[in-house]
């Protein structure tokens, strides 16, 4: 159980703006934060493991106090698993290695050599770092999150820098892993799609505020549109064709054509995120 | 013709001290010099590298000064721990040390600064100290640039000549290092032996570079 109130100056492209966040989470959610870059997402995830200070405000988790008035929990002794951006594995030890490093005290090797299979990296488990994919690197870095036995899982974008396939391949592995110990988990994504797999609750993040809570279908539009089905996608190109516009957009990774009004496409532009969504037809299903 | 050996022995004993205490002091002082954040770090990075630019007889001038018994700190250090600095060995160490500091210092400091700040961050979540996350993770992440800092620092105090003649003066056995037995040999019109300091010398600095360059040409060039 999380319990989190806190403010924080930040400075942001548009200026000075408070983060000011109040938020539960029950032992065992996975909860996403989703939001513009600059928003405030990765700060109040650095707030909650300890490597950035909030100015003022409380963290208590599992009736600890973390961050208090008087009271600073070092990081070191939060066990929070933080996964980075870059996964931050140590160039100068071998997979197995890293993962062995963030054994805790006492803790045996075997738990290393546990995680190292679980996470299919039997093969690997001598290799250099910059030796590895980077969805392997990912596995790598989940993996000795996993190995210092943390109290929470913190994720900080983790599928940005991998391509499609292996990106759904390991959203399915963290969230097998993430039900298997039953560890509550917080990440940061500003990926409609990732966002839809993974959590059954989304806060969006807007200057520094949460502007929406709920679940995923109610925050994107499905939901209160009654859609039968809908996909994130990205607008790639809009033309005028006829009385209507053709826009072409990115779902996954297909490229398809949808038609649209002038007043639709006059809000759009190339580079925009957008639901595509399509009630009262039957979509037809052919396996392939 | 026999050979003194003694003041090529004597450099090689000044050149590893001074490296010895340059690590101890040197690199923790990189490492803090790569991350703080305090108002005067570039007055005290201009500190760091004045021995690069400045004369060695003006550094050598005022350490004289401070090392002599008259000066209160001289007086305070041969009174409290009995050590004299002028004109004895130890004073060469400590005169080495401060001037071969940058040698040591730059390349750390950078390599340090190279280092993603996410990989302490990712040491500390792991629950892991400040002094292990030091040792464990960052100073075998920069191998190559402690390599050139300790080759340079080692390097420069080898080939050191104005310092060490200020306040070392000329001393067989204590400061009579083999760049000051060069330029004595030299004034007695003793060429030969001259050249006898001068050639070992020359072989073992380039020996020694020689040899990092060859034990990993990325090693050095990386730092440089």
């Amino acid at each position: 159980m999380i319990e989190l109130d806190i403010q924080k100056k930040l400075s942001g492209a548009q200026g000075e703006f408070t983060l000011d966040v109040k938020l539960h989470i029950a032992q065992g959610e996975f909860v996403t934060l989703f939001g513009e870059s600059g928003a405030g997402k990765t700060t109040l995830l650095r707030c909650l493991a300890g490597l950035a200070e909030p100015d003022q405000g409380s963290i208590r988790v599992n009736g600890t106090a973390w961050f208090e008035a008087q009271t600073r929990l070092p990081v070191q002794q939060r066990r929070a698993g933080y996964m980075f951006q870059d996964y931050a594995l140590f160039p100068n030890m071998s997979v197995r290695g890293n993962v062995e490093f963030a054994l805790r005290k006492g803790a045996s090797r075997q738990r290393a050599m546990e995680l190292i299979e679980l996470m299919a990296l039997g093969e690997l488990q001598h290799r250099m770092p910059d030796a590895l994919s980077g969805g392997q690197q990912q596995r790598v870095a989940l993996a000795r999150a996993l190995a210092a036995e943390p109290q929470l899982l913190l994720l900080d974008e983790p599928f940005s820098a991998l391509d499609h396939e292996t990106r759904l391949r390991l959203q399915d592995e963290v969230l097998r892993l993430q039900r298997q110990f039953g560890i509550t988990t917080i990440m940061v994504s500003h990926d409609v799609s990732e966002v839809y797999r993974l959590s059954r609750r989304v806060l969006i993040l807007e200057q520094g505020r949460i502007a929406r809570e709920g679940s995923p279908a109610e925050m994107f539009g499905a939901g209160q549109a009654g859609g039968k089905f809908s996909f994130a996608g990205e607008v790639l190109a809009i033309e005028a064709a006829d009385v209507v516009f053709a826009v072409t957009l990115l779902v996954g990774n297909q490229v398809v054509r949808v038609i649209a009004t002038a007043e639709e496409a006059q809000r759009l532009k190339s580079g925009d995120r957008v639901m595509l969504m399509s009630k009262a037809f039957n979509p037809v299903l052919v396996a392939c | 013709m026999t050979y003194d050996w003694q003041p090529l022995w004597l450099t090689f004993k000044l050149a590893a001290t001074a490296t010895f205490i340059l690590c101890l002091i040197g690199i923790p002082f990189a490492w803090w010099l790569a991350h703080t954040r305090v108002r005067f770090k570039p007055a005290l990075e201009a500190l760091v590298s004045m021995p690069l630019v400045l004369p060695p007889s003006v550094l050598g001038f005022y350490l004289l000064l401070a090392f002599s018994p008259a000066h209160w700190f001289g007086g305070w250090l041969d009174q409290v721990a009995g050590l004299k600095l002028a004109f004895s060995f130890s004073g060469l160490v400590v005169a080495s040390v401060i001037f071969s500091f940058p040698f040591l210092v730059h390349p750390v400091q950078s390599g340090f600064q190279g280092l993603p700040a996410s990989l302490s961050e990712a040491a500390y979540t792991l629950g892991k100290s400040r002094w292990q996350t030091f040792l464990q993770v960052l100073l075998p992440n920069i191998k190559p640039q402690l390599v050139a800092g300790i080759v340079l620092a080692f390097a420069h105090t080898i080939g050191e000549f104005g310092v060490v003649l200020m306040i070392g003066g000329n001393i067989p056995g204590q400061t009579r290092v083999a760049s000051i037995a060069i330029y004595d040999e030299v004034e007695a019109m003793n060429y030969g032996a001259a050249n006898f300091y001068a050639l070992v010398l020359f072989g073992v600095c380039f020996a020694i570079l020689l040899a990092v360059y060859l034990f990993n040409k990325k090693l050095v060039r990386s730092a440089w």
